[in-house]
């Protein structure tokens, strides 16, 4: 039996990104609030501090900041003819946990999603007629614009210390940013990061090819800064240990210092870690939540009365939470009738390796997560859909992350795995390669989806999330488009064609594998829309149906775009946070 | 104690082991099939090749320092058949040659062995709850197995396969142009193993002993850093941030890489 705790007035699931903004942003109301993470506490001093925090088989192969598989884990098949099995040890992406979340470990590429992306139904629709969207193709606008959106993208560029450069400044387009931005009011809050060999390559090559690149925004500090909070952010010292590692210069912004300690100092505001959330109690009408259920590091069950739910856990943890407490219909897709799982998506990631001149040096252990230089020339509606018959496109970069031979072991074409000429190719191509790599958007399919598994459970007894996923046509198309675009380029940089795929990443004409890391942005499941027959929440992130529960983070993402999700979740989250501050807690109710 | 003082107290450790004569039972299992036994109507056994065992420890430790040796520490997870046939193969994955010392000098067999008797390799972060059943190549791995035991039926399977193919020998104690001929037979996935599919084993063995190559030396394992000075990656104490733009396009390397071990 759980036992039962003194109430709270709001309690938030996970202090990733979007729990901690809210947190911090809640925190100052005066309201009791009850942080519950599942992972352990961690803060840069002293979990993050170097050496140790760069140490590669710790932390990028044995993945120390990751949910813990053994006590949960999804279950996943390509379609609904097979039987969905355990992810039995990491695979295709990799959700964090620990305060901070998968902040903590991520790389910082912060997007504000081009104008289309926030609307790639009605967009497409408008320019290229209905036809161009396939019968089982979901994809569905957002509810809100980019210009409702755009001062919290803002905000959250501002609160990350975002360096790039702005490629639209109020209307105007800037020499050195994307051309094809969306409309912002501000540069970013620093200038582009140092770029590398490889990002110069690519840059004279694709603008050889009459391309428009541009530095990532990068959300690792090109110069110390000072965010608006008060936070003190340090220069990145591109160290080559970013993506999966914790930053011990506070350079990648992350949750765990720039939100977690301002919530903190509020006497009212309390975080709790190793509590895993089981369930979001409901009262016996189903349409109010009365709490959560947690269970403790020993495996204790709590039951926290609370007024309000934030659920900001990982995508797949939100949806199964849903699930599991009766939030919102599930999805049926038969029928294509419920919301509850609807609409998930992922990105296909891939490329084409660069063998450059044996007298040009990479370095290529002087990187951070998010260096890079990128063209979004064939990405959003930059292209025409109509003559390449695909709808998403694919933005495509160059950069360096790290060089950490662990993980870091580019070849000579041919060379053995093993023994004798094994150490030769490596030495050879160690500080000779490069790649030129591609992220492309996915759309939302009838038959893409996450429910319950029938089978497997979780270390505390709960159904596992299962997935249904696999490329369909169009995204077979981006992919076999973008890959030859990414071979021209290659042969642009290395004089030489063609070149050879990336190996482990998704390649067009087979099916998706779960097996090889690609990327973690999972999206969908509980997406935000005005209609509650085709959205599990509301514009505010609100559940339509038990309207003291909001759901945030990428769950509310109708589709995914080709760049990475981090910047709307960051904008969205503040963006609720707004809502529930400024008009939930005045009169509790439906917001739509 | 100094690094050399405990260099000594191993050895002593090792010898005093060595010379103990464990009882039969503890005998490695490896130097009794040096001597086969012909089964009936089995072929002629040739004399089998009789390199230094590189799992006979009196041998080792009395034998010359190798330049850049280090401490031995001895096996917590691997069994003495175990540890010869992984002494063996990470020294057919990376032989000596003109880029570094070979694997067993450079810790790779020690590092392989802390690592399957690591939570890691006890499979303390997988799922590993049932019903197991096969799935699809998208599907994943989907056996009841943690990476130690993977290993440790990988290695008897095989071990049984080489006595059968071999004649009676074990896989360290084949010549080094057999062992290659094994290792790629394995890798080519043309050796039937009955416990764990071949593919599942190679790539295990495989990425551990690399991993054990290239990982920092604070797990055991690259002593000297020998695969960093072999690529040119300059440690883990570096940064970059005034040295990206000066650098760009030209080698920047340095002399002596820095590991955690070097800034602990």
């Amino acid at each position: 039996m759980a036992t039962r705790l003194p109430p709270v007035d709001v309690v938030i699931v996970g202090s990733g990104w979007t729990g901690g903004i809210v947190a911090k942003e809640l925190a100052q109301t005066g309201l009791k609030i009850l942080m519950l993470e599942r992972g352990k506490f961690q803060d840069t001093n002293p979990d993050f501090l170097a050496p140790q925090s760069h140490d590669a088989l710790k932390y990028s192969r044995r993945l120390d900041l990751a949910q813990d598989l053994s006590k949960e884990t999804i279950t996943f098949r390509n379609d609904r003819g097979q039987t969905a099995l355990p992810m039995r040890q990491y695979g295709f992406f990799i959700p964090g946990s620990g305060v901070g979340g998968s902040g903590a470990h991520w790389s910082g590429l912060t997007w504000r999603w081009a104008e289309w992306e926030h609307r790639m139904r009605s967009g497409t629709i408008e320019k290229y007629g209905a036809g161009l969207i396939p019968e089982d193709m979901t994809i569905q606008d957002w509810p809100i614009s980019y210009k409702d959106i755009e001062p919290y993208y803002d905000r959250f560029e501002k609160v990350c210390g975002v360096s790039g450069k702005a490629g639209n400044l109020r209307g105007k387009i800037q020499p050195g940013g994307n051309p094809f931005e969306a409309r912002r009011q501000n540069e970013f809050p620093l200038p582009p990061m140092t770029p590398t060999q490889s990002m110069t390559m690519f840059e004279a090559a694709t603008k050889k090819l009459g391309y428009h690149p541009f530095p990532i925004p990068a959300a690792n500090c090109s110069t110390d800064y000072v965010n608006p909070d008060g936070v003190a952010l340090g220069q990145c010292h591109y160290c080559g240990h970013c993506t999966n590692y914790g930053c011990e210069a506070n350079a990648k912004a992350s949750p765990h210092f720039t939100m977690i300690p301002l919530a903190r100092a509020n006497k009212d505001f309390e975080l709790r870690t190793n509590a895993m959330v089981l369930k979001v109690n409901l009262d016996s009408t189903g349409k109010k939540a009365t709490g959560v259920t947690y269970a403790d590091a020993r495996g204790r069950e709590f039951e926290q009365p609370a007024d309000l739910v934030v659920l900001g856990a990982f995508v797949m943890n939100n949806v199964q939470l849903m699930l599991l407490s009766g939030i919102g219909k599930p999805y049926d897709p038969q029928t294509g009738e419920g919301v509850v799982g609807r609409n998930y998506a992922y990105q296909s990631l891939g490329g084409a390796r660069v063998e450059v001149p044996r007298d040009v040096y990479m370095n290529p252990f002087m990187g951070s997560g998010a260096l890079g230089t990128w063209i979004d020339d064939f990405a959003a509606d930059n292209y025409d859909f109509a003559k390449v018959g695909f709808i998403g496109g694919a933005g495509i970069s160059a950069g360096q992350n790290s060089g950490d031979p662990l993980t870091y072991r580019p070849s000579t074409p041919g060379a053995p795995r093993w023994g004798a000429g094994w150490k030769k190719g490596l030495v050879e191509a160690y500080q000779h390669t490069m790649s030129v790599g591609f992220q492309g958007a996915v759309m939302s399919y009838r038959q893409n989806y996450l429910d319950l598994d029938p089978t497997y459970r979780d270390a505390w007894g709960r159904p596992l999330l299962r997935l249904t996923f696999d490329w369909q046509a169009n995204e077979h198309k981006i992919m076999a488009a973008t890959f030859a675009t990414c071979q021209r380029i290659a042969g642009e940089i290395s004089g030489r064609a063609p070149s050879t795929a990336t190996p482990g990443r998704a390649m067009a004409g087979r099916r998706f594998s779960s097996v090889p890391y690609q990327t973690s942005h999972n999206t969908g499941g509980a997406v935000f829309g005005d209609d509650p027959r085709t959205s599990a929440v509301n514009k505010y992130m609100q559940s339509w149906d038990v309207p003291n529960v909001f759901v945030l983070g990428a769950s509310a993402l109708p589709q995914n775009a080709s760049r990475n999700p981090t910047g709307p979740v960051g904008a969205l989250a503040f963006w609720a946070a707004d809502a529930i501050r400024q008009r939930y807690l005045k009169r509790p109710g439906r917001l739509v | 104690m100094s690094d050399d003082d405990r260099t000594r107290a191993d050895r002593r450790t090792i010898l005093k082991f060595a010379g103990l004569g464990m009882g039969a039972a503890a005998v490695p299992l490896a130097a009794q099939q040096t001597d086969p036994i012909p089964q009936p109507g089995a072929a002629p056994v040739p004399a089998p090749p009789a390199p230094p065992q590189p799992h006979d420890m009196a041998a080792h430790a009395a034998a010359p320092k190798p330049a850049g040796d280090a401490p031995r520490f001895g096996y917590v997870f691997l069994d003495a058949e175990e540890a010869a046939f992984v002494e063996a193969f990470v020294d057919t994955i990376i032989p000596a040659d003109e880029y570094s010392p070979k694997g067993t000098e450079l810790g790779v067999a020690t590092f392989v062995d802390r690592q399957l008797y690591s939570a890691w390799g006890q499979g303390r972060n997988m799922y590993l709850q049932g019903p197991f059943q096969e799935g699809t190549p998208e599907q994943g791995y989907q056996m009841a197995l943690a990476p130690a035991d993977i290993v440790r039926h990988g290695i008897a399977d095989l071990n049984a396969w080489v006595r059968k193919t071999y004649a009676d020998n074990s896989f360290d104690t084949v010549s080094d142009a057999q062992r290659i001929e094994i290792v790629t037979a394995l890798e080519a996935n043309k050796i039937e193993l009955s416990a764990v599919p071949t593919p599942v084993f190679f790539n295990m063995l495989y990425q551990v002993t690399t991993d054990g190559f290239f990982a920092d030396p604070v797990h055991g394992g690259n002593r000297g850093k020998a695969s960093w000075k072999m690529v040119g990656y300059p440690g883990v104490g570096e940064m970059f941030a005034d040295k990206i733009a000066e650098w760009r396009g030209k080698p920047f390397r340095v002399d002596d890489p820095q590991s955690i071990l070097d800034l602990s």
